[in-house]
């Protein structure tokens, strides 16, 4: 336990460092930092006492170990376009993201597995194909256009909801949340199901596939033959041996969601993350580019660890042989 | 498909008729015919003549591969031919509305352009940019699984931990970063020109993994096997090895992951597109169609932006099906 424990930490420290080398190499290779910092007129000499100021001119492993020291203090330098500092661009823009974000996972959720329990139990029924049929095109159709086609529906035809922005937000401390008034959960309503959809769909395959295999074991059959009543077997027995694989692929989904979030401020203008480092593409700031990069990345490694470390907690057969195999 | 089994036996008793001396020149010809008789005879022919639905996306895929492929002789107009534009055709609606117009289908965008062409040619761009990333994808994803499988070791272990860490982030994360480096370093006249095969790249190298994976696990497979072992033995050279007795055994799963890559290439190409950092404006992809269009929703005019995302709609659907299908058709348990 212990081992795997440490192993799996310094997997991550690995990735992470590589991740840092990564956003190092943009910061140091991708334009001429010192050109993205000061102005035509500064002279040669000036440029020269700047570069060792900054420390330009150490070896490139002293570099390297002092970006990653920096990084891992939340220092990401400054913007290149909005000259400020990348830290307090991020911490203004996190809550907006997050917020979508978790919206999103829980409708997702909700959603979501209820259809697929309901798909597993009436495999063969109407509404069942419907629902499958439906997940195909929601899997087929790429996010952006699902949020097209919610703004023509909702917004542009029949008014109701807002297309753009995320309405008021009241501040809580540093926190800007949208959840307390009425405009701000308004404006939540279209870009959460569109960053919704694709999860929705996954989850409902995942637990109907799930689902059916749970439901040809054994010890179904044998709380059937107990005459437990329908509810108690599907609920209480099936189901739940189907949360262990949902829950993984959820969190490990969650990931990926704050990263499709980038589609999806930008189809509603949201004012996120996602939004800024598209921004910065564009751009080409490349401090924004790395700090969104690490951040990112830190998001994923963290996750996957907490999910690798749950699987271990909840699967006893990895701890006979010391988790087995590659990670 | 009885027509095509039809043209093959045909092509066997022209042969059978015309002696030995015409069968060295129809010689191609019966190879091709004999070819299309034992595709018309396969498995995998059947089982696709026998899912309705497998038939219609084909149908559908093929018309929009082969009017993309041939779309100067397809399309009603040229988009890109100035003379042809007028701009007093700006912005009508679908012909079939009050103010439509025959000369174009499916309506006009703001500078004159009917909408059924620009579609037509931006499946074009669309199309090449995702078959173009998946070959890339492929051969680079191929090369590395059959060498990771075959030699082991170090070499395996470098190239499996750099699949996982690239598995743990999402493609179009990695695409973006991508693009957004290649403009840092492309001056900028440079970029737009190379813009095409930046976003190939972008696309081909975030879908590498799954080939690699896929096949570095049949290769470990096959090369235990006794005809890798024989050709060891008489001492072939490890590359041809490789190439030409474990690669065609390791190919099947790579032809559905293929398929099924296409759908997703197609739609990161649309999806960057869309965010701006794809494809130049001067040559429109179906993803640069629907951002461009995106900005005259608001004023109704609806058919710039819903027939181009309903035509990528359909056409990643159908390629969707058709990797369904062919996973289905190619795995042994199912039969």
């Amino acid at each position: 336990m212990f081992a795997f424990i440490i192993r799996r930490l310094l997997q991550s420290v690995l990735v992470m460092l590589t991740v840092a080398l990564i956003a190092f190499g943009l910061f140091r290779f991708v334009g001429d930092p010192i050109n993205n910092l000061v102005g035509q007129e500064t002279t040669l000499q000036d440029r020269e006492k700047l570069r060792e100021t900054l420390g330009l001119n150490d070896p490139f492993v002293v570099q390297y170990w002092n970006y990653v020291v920096n990084t891992s203090k939340g220092n990401f330098g400054f913007s290149y376009m909005h000259r400020r500092p990348v830290k307090d661009m991020l911490l203004e823009r996190m809550p907006a993201t997050l917020e979508l974000s978790l919206i999103s996972v829980i409708l997702a959720l909700f959603i979501g597995v209820p259809m697929g329990v309901y798909t597993g139990l009436h495999r063969n029924g109407i509404l069942a194909k419907a629902f499958m049929s439906l997940s195909l095109i929601g899997i087929s159709l790429p996010t952006f256009l699902i949020g097209i086609v919610l703004i023509l529906l909702f917004g542009v035809i029949l008014r109701w909801l807002p297309t753009f922005g995320r309405g008021e937000v009241v501040a809580l401390g540093a926190w800007s949340t949208g959840l307390l008034t009425v405009s701000g959960l308004k404006a939540l309503i279209m870009p959460s199901i569109t960053l919704a959809l694709f999860q929705m769909t996954l989850i409902m395959r995942l637990v109907r596939s799930e689902m059916l295999e749970v439901l040809r074991t054994d010890y179904i059959k044998f709380a059937r033959a107990r005459g437990l009543s329908n509810r108690a077997v599907n609920f209480g027995h099936a189901l739940k041996n189907t949360l262990v694989p949902v829950i993984t692929i959820t969190g490990l989904q969650l990931g990926s969601v704050i990263a499709f979030a980038i589609i999806t401020e930008s189809v509603f203008q949201w004012p996120g993350m996602g939004k800024m480092f598209i921004e910065a593409v564009g751009d080409v700031d490349i401090p924004v580019m790395a700090a969104y990069l690490c951040l990112i990345a830190l998001f994923f490694v963290v996750i996957n660890l907490i999910v690798d470390l749950l699987y271990y907690a909840v699967d006893p057969r990895l701890r006979v042989d010391g988790g087995g195999g590659h990670g | 498909m009885p027509l095509i089994r039809g043209c093959g036996w045909m092509a066997v008793a022209v042969m059978a008729e015309y002696g030995q001396d015409q069968v060295v020149l129809l010689g191609t010809w019966a190879r091709l015919a004999d070819l299309l008789r034992r595709a018309g005879d396969s498995d995998i022919w059947y089982s696709f003549t026998r899912s309705p639905f497998t038939m219609v996306a084909g149908a559908v895929t093929m018309v929009i591969m082969l009017s993309a492929l041939f779309a100067p002789l397809v399309a009603p107009h040229n988009p890109f031919d100035l003379a042809s534009i007028d701009l007093m055709d700006a912005s009508l609606p679908p012909a079939w509305m009050e103010e439509g117009d025959v000369r174009f289908l499916l309506g006009t965008d703001d500078q004159g352009r009917g909408i059924l062409s620009t579609i037509i040619y931006g499946a074009r761009i669309s199309l090449g940019v995702g078959f173009a990333s998946v070959i890339f994808a492929l051969f680079l994803g191929v090369g590395l699984g059959l060498l990771s499988g075959y030699a082991g070791g170090t070499v395996d272990a470098v190239i499996m931990r750099v699949a996982d860490i690239q598995l743990s982030f999402p493609a179009i994360l990695l695409a973006l970063l991508v693009d957004g480096v290649a403009r840092g370093v492309l001056p900028r006249d440079t970029h737009d020109e190379l813009a095409i095969y930046v976003l190939i790249f972008s696309i081909g190298i975030s879908g590498w993994v799954q080939y690699a994976r896929t096949v570095r696990g049949s290769t470990l497979v096959e090369k235990n096997k006794e005809y890798v072992q024989a050709a060891r033995v008489i001492g072939r050279p490890a590359i041809l090895i490789m190439l030409r007795h474990v690669l065609p055994n390791v190919m099947g799963p790579v032809l559905v992951i293929a398929t099924i890559h296409l759908a997703l290439a197609i739609i990161t190409e649309a999806t960057l597109s869309f965010l701006g950092v794809g494809v130049p404006v001067t040559e429109p992809s179906l993803g640069t169609l629907i951002n461009t269009g995106q900005d005259f929703l608001f004023s109704g005019e609806w058919w710039i932006t819903v027939f181009p995302g309903a035509v990528l709609a359909i056409l990643v659907l159908a390629v969707n099906l058709l990797g369904d299908w062919l996973r289905d058709a190619l795995n042994p348990k199912l039969r």
